[in-house]
């Protein structure tokens, strides 16, 4: 960790205004990736902007029949939030299963989109990554990649996005809110705010220099029955291997997204259309041009399984 | 005291306090964080510096060049160690490569720098800022590559050499039911909770280290040839150490390092390795290539028994004693074991809880239940066809006491092993595919020297003194017992003091030899003092009778106490072990049960429930005996569903280096367990009539999971860890 200032925000537009004025400034609010960032040297900000505090870490309903989620509102607070276990349990059920309970304390709503991928050659500095180091190489490609992406990735990159959250965000169509330096106001679907790797993997979001995330608006509800199944190794505290999100209503249409897969949240509406015809046509419309390593090419099998299960669940 | 005759009667056979389940003694410590562990020594020497230690960035190859001039520029950089610095410096006996690299890099983060600071935040911040180049040289990282090229071990030990008993090639060709298979075990990595970490403070010549290490003694012999100089200047302090599994045996980086930092900064330095550095620059257990052949008659009665390894390690290393247990554990007229070396340039392979056993009997004991279904037969009843009482290759040799059978009935009967279903995928509970697996836990009982001194002073205290250590294990709580139960007092009476180089050397925590080791030694110096105590209280001390805190001798009853009015009494002595291991085989039992439950779509394997069932001798604390095996099962379960290193083949390192990469098991894993010990007393193993069990529990434990995975999805993976990845290609149709 390099030496660094700090400062507490006054409201978010004046914090935006702090990050845009130094090129390494970062924000930070629950911490729970950044300062492990920081350890390894990964991330090395000269300058923090604490954004707890400005009045973030509420949720309430909107003028439409949606939820308003404050950028700071904890992973705790929002999976356990009584609106959101009703009318968007797949949300809730995401939550609680990523993480720990002491992380989820900690952890924000903006701050888990905004989470770093979890490959292992990003975390080590003495691996080439393209990600951590633009222009340096993938070392995942041909190597340890079980974990990693098939589908949406590049030859410069196969990372993926590791939130359980933002995978039920995008099945939800959530809405990302900011403010910018210059104090204008923007909406951005979740399905753009990550961008795929391409050929600049270390660009990993639409955001601007300086540009916070103050919420996260959910449409009025999708009803249905709501579903998140994370597949994983150990039954708990662990990255998934994949995850389904689902929102199946009764006449068998739906939404489904996919986490582990891919470098965000993976859906692909068009895909949608095929899931009463069931999990296989779904599937292979969902991963179509997936490019698997020796190591996850599981993953496509795995995503058919988990999906018909989740399928079979929502029947009833 | 030499140990050379079977015990007979003696006041530890009263279990007034031993044999009882204690809390631990050092438990509010822990609770209350008032247990210091190393890193934690803030007050033992005032002018604290911190080290950090960079490993090297590539695994095989040379250090090019080192620029240290930014950072020692640094704010708060007090020195920077490199090999340069170091000097002359040699190698410790136990450690395979060197601690500290240059110009030479053996392995991936054998450690090349150390950057002492005054706080550990501007240590670590100048080390970022040390550029080192390297110039990279080619390696053998991948075991199955280096497979025929792996050669049989080197040296005299009789444990590695090629075993051959009866004609085995024959008796294989011929048996009418025959299994040959290959298996394999991941590199694992110990992941215990404390790191590696050490103080160092020099006073003149002398140096005092505290330390996280399981083997007092070694470390401060394998830190004096290093340095050169003198055992009698190192000091090694070790009260209390956050888990070892074997990976603080031996003398590490953060030892030699903290050492030298110390020297030259002229401040006392402290070192922990950071969580990546302990996969790649510490000892880790060795992945292997194994190959069972096993041949019986149609009525199962074992005829020959051929059991293979193959492991790898860096020149020099030695391999994974995977085939030991195969020597002992059934019945058969013809075997042979043989194991063979890879030189491979990973990092340095060493021993890991059981090591040899645990990973062997994931091998054999899958084997077995394969072998059992190719007869017909139920896994048990086909092992206990093949128990035996004596030495397979030397029929003349017994075991001192074996009641592996019992463990299987009593087992069977606790588990409900009737319930399992002998054709495989047939027991189903909504989306979960149910099977049941069992088998034998099977580790040898160690016998160490171990020495201990115990005085006795006026208010009725009695004080142990041993270099033993306590790793998580419950040592400070069965010494004390020990102690207790020897001299006729409460537990309270007794203070245990361990882990320090100025105490007797004792048998120290490895290989399960621990705990019985290291109470017979402070039974013998017990039974020192006693004779002390009886002397000076003017009574025949084999008439004496040592209880409630008097010595009663006929109808006299003197308050122990007083003994000591005069000044405080000490008796010191050291168990020796004659060749009653020789004579007997002493070894320790278990049966193991699991039930699993896999995911009929996603292939996830679930623990539900785990029964482990130990004849092990005297259990000196139930609770922490207990504890030590629901661990070990804990570790086993891990290793049959999650552990693994993962190899980067071109790279040559250990990829997943910190605990989000490398899976444990974590509570969520493992819902119910249950361990129950046999009621028994081994007179060949020690007066304390105990043998080990904090090993024995790993064992089998990965065999019995793969085994219940095969009984409830019909799928046999052969190769450890069994994650659903592998087991999905064969996966019944998900309904």
């Amino acid at each position: 960790m390099r030496a660094f200032s700090y400062e507490k925000a006054a409201s978010p537009a004046e914090a935006a205004a702090a990050a845009a004025s130094d090129r390494d400034a970062r924000f930070i609010a629950g911490g729970t990736n950044l300062l492990d960032l920081m350890k390894l040297q990964i991330e090395a900000p000269t300058h923090l902007i604490d954004v707890n505090g400005l009045g973030l870490d509420t949720i309430a309903p909107t003028t439409d029949g949606g939820l308003r989620i404050g950028a700071l509102v904890r992973n705790t607070a929002l999976a356990a939030d009584e609106r959101v276990r009703r009318d968007y349990a797949v949300l809730s059920r995401a939550l609680l299963a990523g993480a720990s309970g002491q992380l989820r304390n900690r952890a924000t709503t903006a701050g888990n989109l905004l989470q770093r991928t979890r490959c292992p050659y990003f975390y080590d500095t003495a691996q080439p990554c393209n990600k951590r180091q633009p222009g340096s190489g993938c070392s995942a490609i041909d190597g340890f990649s079980r974990q990693l992406g098939v589908v949406g990735i590049s030859d410069t990159c196969i990372a993926t996005h590791p939130s359980d959250m933002a995978v039920a965000m995008r099945a939800l169509d959530a809405t990302v809110e900011t403010v910018k330096p210059d104090r204008s106001t923007r909406s951005i679907p979740v399905a753009d705010l990550h961008r795929l790797p391409g050929k600049t993997p270390h660009v990993e979001t639409v955001l601007e220099r300086g540009e916070l995330i103050t919420a996260v608006t959910l449409p009025k509800p999708a009803g249905g029955t709501q579903i998140y199944r994370k597949v994983r190794d150990r039954a708990s505290y662990a990255f998934a291997l994949i995850s389904v999100a689902a929102i199946v209503q009764r006449d068998g249409s739906g939404r489904i997204a996919l986490g582990g897969v891919a470098p965000k949240p993976w859906r692909v509406e068009k895909a949608e259309a095929e899931l009463p015809r069931g999990a296989k046509a779904a599937t292979e419309a969902i991963l179509a041009g997936a490019k698997p390593t020796h190591d996850n090419a599981f993953k496509l099998p795995l995503v058919e399984r988990t999906l018909g299960a989740v399928l079979t669940q929502a029947r009833g | 005291m030499k140990f050379d005759k079977p015990a007979t009667a003696n006041p530890i056979d009263r279990l007034q306090v031993i044999g009882q389940p204690h809390d631990r003694i050092d438990g509010a410590r822990k609770v209350t964080g008032t247990a210091r562990y190393a890193y934690e020594q803030h007050d033992v020497v005032p002018n604290q510096a911190y080290g950090y230690v960079i490993g090297a960035g590539i695994a095989k190859g040379r250090i090019a060049s080192i620029e240290l001039d930014a950072a020692r520029k640094a704010p708060g950089v007090l020195a920077i160690v490199t090999a340069k610095e170091a000097g002359n410096l040699k190698k410790g006996p136990r450690n395979t490569a060197r601690l500290l690299a240059g110009p030479e890099v053996e392995h991936y983060h054998q450690a090349v720098a150390l950057v002492v600071a005054e706080s550990f935040e501007q240590a670590r911040a100048a080390a970022s800022l040390i550029k080192v180049e390297y110039a990279a040289a080619k390696g053998a990282f991948d075991l199955a590559a280096a497979k025929d090229r792996a050669t049989k071990p080197e040296g005299d030990d009789p444990s590695l050499k090629d075993t051959h008993v009866g004609d085995f090639v024959d008796a294989f060709a011929s048996a009418p039911v025959s299994l040959d298979e290959t298996y394999t075990t991941p590199d694992e990595s110990h992941a215990m909770m404390e790191p590696h970490a050490t103080l160092a403070a020099w006073e003149g010549d002398r140096l005092t280290l505290w330390t996280a290490n399981q083997m007092v003694a070694w470390g401060v012999t394998d830190m004096a040839t290093t340095l050169g100089i003198p055992k009698q200047n190192i000091r090694i302090v070790s009260p209390f150490i956050g888990g070892g599994f074997g990976g603080k045996l031996f003398l590490r980086a953060d030892v030699l390092l903290a050492a030298l930092g110390a020297r030259l900064a002229q401040r006392p330095v402290k070192v922990a390795l950071t969580r990546p550095l302990m996969a790649n620059n510490t000892t880790h257990r060795p992945a292997t290539i194994q190959r069972i052949r096993l041949g019986a008659t149609k009525e199962g009665k074992l005829t020959a028994i051929g059991h293979e390894s193959w492991s790898g390690d860096l020149k020099g290393g030695g391999p994974e004693v995977a085939v030991q247990q195969t020597r002992l554990l059934y019945a058969g007229a013809n075997r042979m074991t043989a194991m063979r070396l890879a030189e491979l340039d990973l990092p340095e392979g060493n021993a890991m809880r059981a090591p040899g056993e645990a990973p062997g009997l994931m091998a054999l004991e899958m084997a077995m239940d394969e072998m059992a279904e190719k007869l017909g037969m139920d896994p048990i009843a086909f092992r206990l066809l093949n128990d035996t009482q004596v030495d397979p290759e030397k029929p003349g040799r017994p075991f001192s006491m074996r009641r592996l059978d019992e463990c299987f009935k009593l087992g069977a009967e606790r588990f409900g092993w009737s319930r399992r279903s002998e054709r495989v995928g047939q027991m189903r509970e909504g989306n979960w595919l149910i099977g049941l697996g069992v088998a034998t836990a099977f580790r040898n009982n160690l016998v160490m020297k171990s020495g201990a001194r115990v005085s006795l002073d006026a208010e009725g205290i009695v004080t142990v003194e041993t270099d033993m250590t306590d790793i998580g294990t419950g040592s400070y709580t069965i010494i004390g017992q020990t102690a207790a139960e020897m001299l006729g007092v409460d537990l309270e009476k007794v203070v245990v003091k361990l882990g320090d180089s100025a105490f007797p050397v004792s048998a120290g925590s490895g290989g399960q030899w621990g705990g019985n080791s290291s109470t017979a030694g402070v039974y013998a110096a017990c039974v020192k003092l006693r004779e002390a105590v009886a002397q000076k209280l003017g009574i025949n001390s084999t008439e004496a009778v040592f209880a409630g805190g008097e010595v009663k001798a006929g109808n006299r009853s003197l308050p122990l106490k007083s003994a000591a009015e005069a000044g405080p009494l000490t008796g010191e002595d050291t168990i020796e072990y004659g060749d009653l291991d020789e004579t007997h085989q002493q070894s320790t039992f278990g049966a193991h049960f699991v039930e699993v439950g896999v995911d009929a779509a996603t292939a996830e394997t679930r623990v539900r429930r785990m029964l482990a069932v130990c004849a092990a001798g005297r259990i000196l604390n139930p609770k922490t005996a207990r504890s030590q095996v629901i661990g070990a099962m804990t570790m086993g379960a891990g290793a049959a569903l999650m552990e693994e290193l993962a190899v980067d083949k071109r790279r040559g390192f250990f990829v997943n280096h910190d605990l989000a990469g490398y899976e444990v098991p974590v509570h969520a894993d493992i819902p119910h367990q249950d361990v129950v010990f046999l009621d028994e007393a081994d007179p060949m193993s020690s007066p304390m009539k105990a043998k080990g069990v904090g090993e024995l529990g790993i064992c089998g434990v990965g065999a019995a999971v793969a085994n219940a995975i095969y009984n409830a999805t019909g799928v046999r993976v052969r190769n450890y860890p069994i994650t659903l990845d592998k087991l999905l290609p064969r996966m019944p149709e998900a309904a």
